[in-house]
């Protein structure tokens, strides 16, 4: 990793080797509800789910199916009620607050549905967040934006605001921003929502060469049906449970 | 992280002037009044400075300069007889009234100065000489307030007790706390100037021997004579502790400054939680990505202390503009900002950014970070 020794060099724990070749991140008996008492609303009933290396996993299902809350469990941005959830050998379940800060700047890599682009921040500020969250240099940190940015094709565009970019460009510094500091695990929310299909196509393309790389798994939360083909796998999801897993090598080898 | 802090505030042009232009003024206040009320507390020891003995004797009980209790002749003698004393001299320091031509009568601080040495004279004549006062009638005139005894002119002339008083020179002298001319003359003629008293000797000015201090040589005094002794900032302290306790000045200014300090806290506070209430998704998805609870409040402390840093320094600089333009002090209008003053304004709006950062960053503190993937 380019900047590997840089960024996590007191972090050595979630790089190190986890001893298993198969699956890097595994759920099991997840369960999450909201609420108490008559108003307690269960999201997640119980669920069990690998991502192995160098998978992309597509996680599909009807509005209100609970793929989100699945999604910002894993990735460690909300609690889960009950279940273990391992990611990278650590126990995502059991970790504090500030331990699962320190996790997620680490590891994961986030892109939202709704972008979170800071408005007075220029594309190329706003892509290097992740590094300056690091405590790289800032002008280093810029350098490296404007290099992804230029792998996005908005190489003219790292010093505009996002409210000066359209919908698809906006996601695409987003993108960039998820992908900057090279991340083990990316999440990704919607991630071609706002992209016409030659746009989306390059987003995923980009989403899958990183996905593929060693050691590394994107889950990706979608409604678009123009990317169900770059996923390796897809999990279906219906009223909090996983209900059925397709595997697209073998749909493909099949036909 | 504190640099994106920065811009993501100065970025937000409408809310960052909100706060800058509402900081500056709680500033403003706060050095403006502030220096009007260490003006109108330096403007009472004026009179005390104007004389700049090194020790004051006077009654024991004495609370003030204003205060009138004359001693016995005889204190000067049992003054000058106390070990460690290089010089007495007698000092009559009274409020008098002038008649003037039209028929009018103005107050006046008269200063009688010992006869032969005129020690406690004023340190700098703009017109004539301080050895004019030898000449009959004469008095000097200050400069300050001298209008109203119709102008520092040499020749003029007006009436005290019905004396005639002529004015020989005119000396540069401060304004006091209620603002009356400054007259000076000789102590035998300032008495002469006043209905007869069985005592007219208020205070006695004196100097330590070389090798003896002033607090010793006050000290010594108040041990050998019964009498008070201060020294020169003894007898200001005195003076101004006497109008702090037995005026309504301390209070007024210091509802004035307190009502600043709560405008202060709703301006910052209510526009930086705004501000944090409307970055709450960005800051929300800066906690997703890994920002730390401690620099999500270092970020909200860097905007906050910014912005008071930037307003401080417009509001103090308009502050003391204000006071240059309006006579620097030395007009009607009371005007003096020590370095003090300044620190503890400083202090004060930090500690005010300080606390409404804090306030504002609360709520995405308290924020679990998976609300970014909502819609």
């Amino acid at each position: 990793m380019r900047y590997g020794g840089f960024y996590f060099s007191n972090q050595a724990s979630y790089f190190a080797p986890s001893g298993r070749t198969g699956d890097l991140i595994s759920l099991r008996k997840v369960t999450k509800s909201f609420g108490v008492g008559e108003a307690r609303l269960q999201v997640l009933r119980g669920v069990d789910l690998d991502i192995q290396t160098g998978e992309i996993l597509l996680l599909v299902g009807p509005s209100g199916c609970g793929k989100t809350t699945l999604l910002s469990v894993v990735a460690g941005v909300l609690d889960s009620s009950e279940g273990e959830i391992e990611v990278f050998g650590q126990r995502v379940d059991r970790m504090s607050r500030s331990e699962k800060a320190n996790f997620r700047r680490a590891v994961i890599g986030f892109a939202f549905q709704q972008f979170n682009l800071v408005p007075t921040l220029t594309a190329a500020e706003n892509a290097a967040v992740p590094l300056l969250i690091r405590k790289l240099p800032y002008a280093k940190a810029l350098e490296r934006a404007r290099e992804y940015l230029a792998l996005l094709g908005l190489e003219d565009r790292t010093e505009f605001q996002p409210t000066q970019l359209s919908g698809g460009q906006q996601q695409r510094i987003a993108i960039a921003r998820a992908l900057i500091a090279e991340p083990r695990f990316l999440v990704c929310d919607e991630p071609t929502a706002a992209l016409d299909s030659e746009a989306g196509h390059q987003v995923m393309e980009l989403l899958h060469q990183v996905g593929r790389k060693e050691n590394r798994a994107v889950l990706i939360v979608t409604h678009d049906n123009r990317i169900l083909s770059y996923g390796d796998r897809i999990a279906h999801m219906i009223d909090g449970k996983i209900v059925a897993i397709n595997n697209n090598h073998e749909s493909r080898k099949e036909s | 992280m504190m640099r994106l802090a920065l811009k993501m505030l100065m970025g937000d042009r409408s809310r960052y002037l909100t706060l800058v232009i509402g900081l500056s003024l709680v500033s403003f206040l706060f050095v403006q009044q502030g220096a009007a009320f260490c003006g109108i507390m330096a403007r009472i020891s004026k009179p005390i400075e104007a004389v700049g003995a090194p020790v004051w004797v006077s009654d024991a009980k004495l609370q003030s300069i204003e205060e009138s209790r004359p001693l016995p002749d005889t204190d000067l003698s049992r003054v000058r007889s106390v070990p460690g004393i290089e010089w007495a001299v007698p000092l009559f320091l009274r409020i008098v009234q002038v008649r003037l031509h039209d028929g009018t009568f103005q107050n006046v601080r008269l200063f009688g100065l010992d006869n032969n040495s005129l020690i406690g004279r004023p340190p700098h004549m703009l017109v004539g000489r301080t050895s004019d006062l030898f000449a009959p009638d004469s008095v000097i005139l200050g400069s300050s307030e001298s209008d109203r005894l119709g102008g520092p002119k040499v020749g003029n002339t007006f009436e005290i007790n019905d004396r005639l008083a002529r004015v020989v020179g005119v000396a540069d002298a401060a304004r006091d706390f209620v603002g009356n001319p400054y007259v000076y003359t000789t102590y035998d003629r300032a008495i002469s100037f006043t209905p007869p008293q069985r005592k007219q000797l208020n205070f006695i000015l004196a100097a330590p021997k070389e090798g003896v201090s002033a607090e010793a040589l006050a000290s010594t005094i108040r041990r050998a004579t019964g009498l008070g002794a201060y020294t020169l900032d003894d007898m200001r302290w005195l003076s101004i502790d006497y109008t702090i306790r037995n005026t309504a000045f301390p209070v007024l200014f210091a509802i004035a400054l307190l009502m600043d300090f709560v405008v202060g806290m709703s301006v910052a506070g209510q526009t930086l939680h705004a501000f944090a209430l409307q970055n709450e998704r960005f800051l929300a998805a800066l906690k997703a990505m890994g920002t730390g609870q401690l620099t999500l409040a270092l970020m909200s402390v860097t905007q906050g202390l910014t912005v008071g840093l930037i307003s401080f320094g417009i509001g103090s600089g308009a502050a003391c503009l204000f006071g240059y333009l309006t006579g620097g002090g030395t007009g009607r209008l009371s005007f003096y900002a020590p370095w003090q003053l300044m620190a503890v304004s400083f202090g004060t709006l930090m500690v005010i950014c300080f606390l409404s950062s804090l306030f504002a960053i609360r709520r995405v503190l308290l924020l679990e970070p998976g609300v970014v993937f909502r819609a």
